[in-house]
């Protein structure tokens, strides 16, 4: 059965469209077949961030009015022949979606997908409302910093009065917690709210930790998801965050400082 | 709303208040007809209809180009011993005469159910907002409980007591008009017996709220001393003032 997947956080830049191309990828990467769409119409980066923005044809919005099929539209991933790129329009607005047009694109790839990752654009309106409505999992990405982490809050009660799960009285959706740009030095400084602040204010699964690391702009430049750096430290916490999501068990990494080891050695 | 007023005594208050009132609607300009079918309905009802107050209601008639005289009209409502109390949907000629005979006029909402019975509950309606209205047949309004958390931008109202087992995160809203129990961290706004029970209190098991509220008297979170912050409380009202204080824990 087809999983639809969220990656949504209510505030802007805290990684959501990283995050989205890192997981997508990782999904595909471990066998299973998936899409990722680009919900943010009329500000189209995921292209960008999977590196097929010259590739682009037709997009989601001329799906959802049928002026070309799904499969004209879908671009196939260079990296991974099992992974699938929606990319949003550039020139239309968040109008140009509809509930009914995002259901039938939905159920169409449902059919031939095992994984549908759905990157919400900021803010909590129609792109945003329209990208959760049909999900089944949240990804919920965070910065450790109170208005990231309240907007989160905010994001948190729509998934759970405003989607489709809730307004049919179905189970609820599965909301995981994704902490980005984590950096545990500037935690030790008082700067950040550190993961305990954050599980203590929303409460909610700690799917991973992503450090503030350089390889998620090198990877944003060079149009290729960061979980393919499989040698740098955000490559690597994407890929846990994917292997937990799948079930399996691993412990939780990035969360205290590198240094920490030699630190408690010579007492710094 | 202020809570140091406690010792000015006031003459007069205004408070906010709903009322059901029969609207005529008029549907011909024939005052021979209006009269007597009036008085038709009277004779039925005479209890129902003694000194009802009556909100005549114009629109249609003037959509059909009838022309109501409402000086005319007013008088007959009198003569059959109704109390006519405002127009709506009158045209310029008809609100110029409700002024002069001092009727106030009322706009015609699209929340007016057409038939007279079908009365809806309005709850204060904000957009990700949870109707807990308890849906039982007992006329003692119920206890609402809620067991997942309330998230930022989210509302509860209750009828009777509100049980919160999760958390209040800030930016949320608990309403109730009895009493309030969270069983968690509390750091959204929580306002007690908003239909005015003073004896209304809120209880909670860690208080951080951006704002509490018994009855109307409130204070918010810069307020709240440090020895209550974080501490199982309950508040109360005394004298009009919100009362703070430490709940012992037995474990």
């Amino acid at each position: 059965m087809a999983r639809i997947i969220v990656v949504t956080s209510g505030k802007g830049g805290v990684g959501k469209t990283t995050t989205s191309a890192a997981i997508a990828m990782g999904l595909a990467k471990r066998g299973h077949k998936t899409a990722v769409i680009d919900f943010d119409v009329g500000l189209r980066n995921l292209d960008l961030i999977m590196g097929c923005e010259r590739r682009v044809v037709y997009d989601f919005v001329n799906v959802i009015n049928e002026e070309a099929t799904l499969n004209q539209a879908l671009i196939r991933d260079k990296n991974c022949n099992l992974l699938y790129i929606l990319p949003a329009s550039q020139t239309r607005d968040k109008d140009a979606l509809s509930q009914e047009g995002v259901g039938r694109v939905l159920d169409e790839l449902k059919k031939d997908f095992k994984y549908i990752v759905c990157d919400s654009p900021a803010g909590i309106e129609k792109g945003a409302h329209l990208a959760m409505y049909f999900a089944d999992d949240a990804f919920v990405v965070t910065n450790p910093e109170v208005s990231s982490v309240r907007d989160s809050d905010r994001m948190l009660g729509l998934l759970a009065s405003k989607s489709r799960r809730a307004e049919q009285n179905e189970e609820p959706i599965n909301e995981f917690l994704l902490l980005t740009r984590y950096s545990p030095d500037r935690v030790k400084l008082g700067e950040m709210l550190s993961v305990d602040d954050v599980q203590d204010i929303l409460s909610l699964h700690l799917l991973g930790v992503i450090p503030e690391s350089k390889s998620v702009l090198n990877a944003s430049n060079s149009g290729t998801p960061v979980i393919l750096d499989e040698k740098s430290d955000a490559g690597q916490a994407y890929a846990d965050i994917v292997a937990r999501y799948l079930g399996e068990d691993r412990p939780h990494r990035f969360i205290e400082d590198k240094k920490g080891f030699f630190r408690k050695l010579f007492g710094g | 709303m202020l809570t140091d007023a406690s010792n000015t005594p006031f003459a007069l208050e205004f408070k906010s208040a709903s009322f059901s009132v029969p609207v005529l609607v008029l549907t011909t300009d024939d005052m021979d007809v209006i009269e007597q079918k009036l008085q038709e309905k009277v004779r039925k009802a005479p209890e129902f209809f003694k000194h009802s107050p009556l909100i005549l209601d114009l629109q249609e008639a003037n959509n059909q180009g009838c022309l109501i005289d409402l000086f005319e009209l007013v008088g007959i409502i009198r003569k059959v011993g109704l109390f006519p109390i405002g127009i709506r949907g009158g045209n310029a000629q008809q609100n110029k005469q409700a002024l002069e005979l001092q009727l106030p006029t009322h706009s015609i909402s699209s929340r007016d159910a057409p038939p007279l019975d079908e009365k809806k509950q309005d709850t204060a309606s904000q957009e990700p907002e949870v109707n807990t209205h308890a849906s039982s047949n007992i006329a003692v309004a119920a206890t609402t409980l809620i067991t997942y958390p309330i998230r930022s931008g989210q509302r509860i109202y209750a009828k009777g007591d509100l049980v919160v087992l999760t958390q209040v995160s800030a930016g949320a809203e608990i309403i109730a008009e009895g009493n309030i129990h969270v069983y968690n961290s509390l750091r959204g706004r929580a306002l007690a017996g908003v239909q005015g029970d003073v004896e209304a209190r809120i209880f909670c098991f860690d208080l951080q709220a951006e704002l509490i509220s018994i009855a109307g008297n409130y204070k918010i979170s810069e307020d709240l001393g440090d020895s209550v912050k974080g501490k199982a409380v309950q508040i109360y009202l005394q004298d009009q003032a919100l009362i703070i204080k430490d709940i012992e824990l037995h474990h």
